[in-house]
């Protein structure tokens, strides 16, 4: 087991596809001579060279639909649209093209690409460089979502995602690119599809995605030594397909369920989830469900008022306590 | 061209017509739903192109009037008509309809209905053609509305940057939907528009296949040779509206008569006479032949064909799971 970074873990999984396959390739703004904004590509333009770490100017629709011309003919395209924010410029083509291709086509192309994308807010990037756009991605047919809430998965997923005839979109967090956890020395592929029980409780499941499943953790552990809660915690990393088995097993096992997001609540993940809760296992709740999420606002500035509008571990605690009727 | 070659588009562009007149009656009989996009007026422009360009070996992409260029590549009309028809044995198994008529095995790579769509497309294609090596190219026809879009721009200055073997050909129909090129484009002239990215272009008449496969020679010729993307504007003109629900009121009758006054298929047919190479008497056996077959084969074909199982609804959304469970599931089937 390695220690890295989920950055390194990214570099990674882009090196190891790269040098196995020369139809690999990535693109994307600043990420060959310039090495990523996040270094998730560092080092690949001086190994792979410019016809295979393409530096492409500031045209997400253009390169986007680009990298997916290119997947038609086998070639997989790693495709990073620096910021979430950017990628609605890009949808047309990812849920027209990509994500229809085959369908439309009656089986006969296919778009085997990968879109990487950071999403979440960090430090005061204000509005239209804080979003979170999962609830949009993964509404769509014939797209698959993933989204690493830690350096093992950043890694497994993306090398999962590169070998799947789907296009795969990855959604990564700003906030954690820096974050250090163990990844295998030898390859691994995480799975597209499921969860992770990433603690195991009785009493409530805390449901949470990327960065979100770190204030369930921190939550969890809150809850444990404070108020003697036991909670499970399900780390929802596939989001397209949902895991409706093993949200029933979690939910059917401690009756009661909150969805954390750090994105605004309508149509969003927890509307989701709390769906699938009602349709697989409704009559197993002690409890109404409860999401966890942003204020429905666009990310304001002022440092106050954004620390105001995302939710944390502390929100998690309260709704939880709200449902043992301890608050 | 050779004499035996204008023969053969001539019975060509027959079928493209007459199949196309053909769709509109089965729609209107309701056999075909969806909207309709017919190419009549314009099958000098397809023709000409992919006469200069190796059909099945070069790959083809395009918008929603997709059925000419389709079978041009290769495509088997009576699977195209079956595509229209929503029937199993389609081009696309009946999932894509009039708009999305695909035909790998012949490298069409697709009718697209996002306005503009195709062009990364067409530049990705060129890319992945880049990266393999081989001598294909790619080629993208597009309409003139087409080029208003922001990824005409982007692409264009990517197929430069990167100078990558794709062919751009704007088939200037003069209206985009029911609205005139000079009401919605500052310059009507497409070919100037690239001038700003460096790329070669070059604009002609596109009802004289003649002089469409003149000037299309010049521009396959150029891509295939490494030299980067060119972009070819053949002026030209649609009969009918832009879709079936199209009543043409947006421009008069008599402008489309002159328009008809140069018929593509006409044009061909009366030099091919005035050349001795054909009578009057053959070009309507042409014409009845290919009635016969549209008729006897291609609509019995569409017609006799089953309807796809609703069963198979979910079919091709994604990969077929068994080939995909070790990046699913993390299991081999």
């Amino acid at each position: 087991m390695a220690n890295i970074m989920y950055w390194e873990a990214i570099q990674r999984a882009h090196d190891e596809e790269m040098a196995r396959d020369p139809l690999v390739i990535c693109m994307g703004e600043d990420i060959g001579v310039a090495g990523g904004t996040y270094k998730a590509t560092k080092g690949l333009y001086e190994k792979y060279g410019p016809l295979r770490v393409m530096d492409t100017p500031i045209s997400e629709g253009g390169f986007t639909g680009l990298g997916i011309g290119a997947s038609f003919l086998g070639v997989r395209p790693i495709i990073e649209i620096m910021s979430v924010n950017f990628a609605w410029l890009a949808m047309d083509q990812m849920f027209n093209s990509a994500a229809k291709v085959r369908y439309m086509s009656g089986g006969q192309l296919t778009a085997p690409c990968v879109f990487r994308s950071a999403g979440g807010a960090a430090h005061q990037l204000g509005a239209q460089h804080s979003a979170r756009m999962e609830k949009v991605f993964m509404g769509i047919a014939g797209l698959r979502v993933v989204t690493p809430s830690n350096p093992r998965q950043a890694y497994g997923l993306l090398k999962s995602a590169i070998r799947c005839d789907d296009p795969v979109f990855i959604n990564e967090h700003e906030l954690m690119y820096n974050m250090k956890g163990e990844v295998p020395d030898g390859e691994y592929f995480h799975p597209l599809e499921g969860s992770d029980v990433a603690r195991a409780g009785t009493d409530v499941t805390l449901l949470g995605y990327n960065i979100s499943v770190h204030w369930c953790l921190k939550a969890a552990e809150i809850l444990d030594k404070q108020y003697g809660i036991s909670a499970e915690v399900i780390d929802l990393y596939s989001l397209s397909p949902l895991d409706r088995a093993g949200i029933r097993k979690s939910v059917t096992k401690t009756h009661r369920a909150v969805v954390a997001e750090e994105d605004e609540a309508p149509v969003g993940v927890g509307s989701e989830v709390i769906a699938i809760i009602n349709e697989e296992c409704f009559f197993e709740l002690d409890a109404a469900p409860v999401r966890v999420h942003s204020a429905l606002v666009p990310q304001p500035y002022n440092h106050t008022l954004e620390k105001a509008a995302i939710p944390d571990h502390e929100d998690v605690v309260k709704a939880v306590l709200k449902l043992f009727g301890k608050a | 061209m050779k004499i035996e070659d204008k023969k053969r588009v001539l019975r060509e562009m027959v079928l493209h017509r007459r199949f196309e007149e053909r769709c509109y009656q089965a729609y209107i009989e309701r056999k075909i739903g969806g909207f309709l996009h017919l190419y009549p007026g314009q099958e000098a422009c397809c023709n000409g192109v992919m006469e200069a360009a190796r059909p099945g070996h070069d790959y083809v992409i395009t918008g929603y009037r997709d059925h000419v260029h389709a079978i041009k590549c290769g495509a088997d009309p009576k699977e195209v008509m079956a595509e229209l028809y929503g029937k199993e044995t389609g081009s696309s198994k009946g999932r894509g309809g009039s708009m999305h008529i695909f035909d790998a095995a012949h490298r069409f790579m697709g009718g697209y209905a996002l306005v503009g769509g195709p062009f990364p497309l067409a530049a990705g294609i060129a890319k992945a053609i880049q990266l393999k090596g081989g001598d294909e190219i790619a080629i993208c026809f597009l309409g003139d509305a087409a080029n208003n879009q922001g990824v005409f721009h982007e692409t264009l200055n990517m197929a430069a940057l990167w100078k990558l073997p794709v062919l751009f050909v704007c088939e200037n129909n003069l209206y985009g939907i029911g609205t005139s090129i000079e009401r919605s484009t500052a310059v009507v002239h497409q070919h100037k528009r690239v001038a700003g990215y460096n790329i070669p272009a070059d604009e002609c008449d596109g009802q004289d296949i003649d002089i469409v496969y003149e000037h299309a020679r010049k521009a396959v010729d150029h891509v295939r040779a490494g030299n980067g993307p060119f972009f070819l504007e053949l002026m030209t003109y649609r009969y009918r509206g832009h879709s079936m629900s199209d009543a043409r009121s947006y421009r008069s009758r008599e402008e489309e008569e002159i328009w008809k006054q140069r018929d593509p298929i006409l044009m061909l047919r009366d030099r091919l006479i005035t050349a001795g190479a054909i009578t009057l008497a053959d070009y309507e056996a042409i014409e009845k032949e290919t009635d016969a077959y549209i008729e006897n084969e291609i609509i019995k074909f569409a017609e006799e064909s089953p309807e796809p199982r609703v069963e198979d609804l979910e079919k091709y959304v994604f990969a077929d799971r068994e080939t995909q469970l070790p990046w699913l599931t993390g299991k081999a089937a």
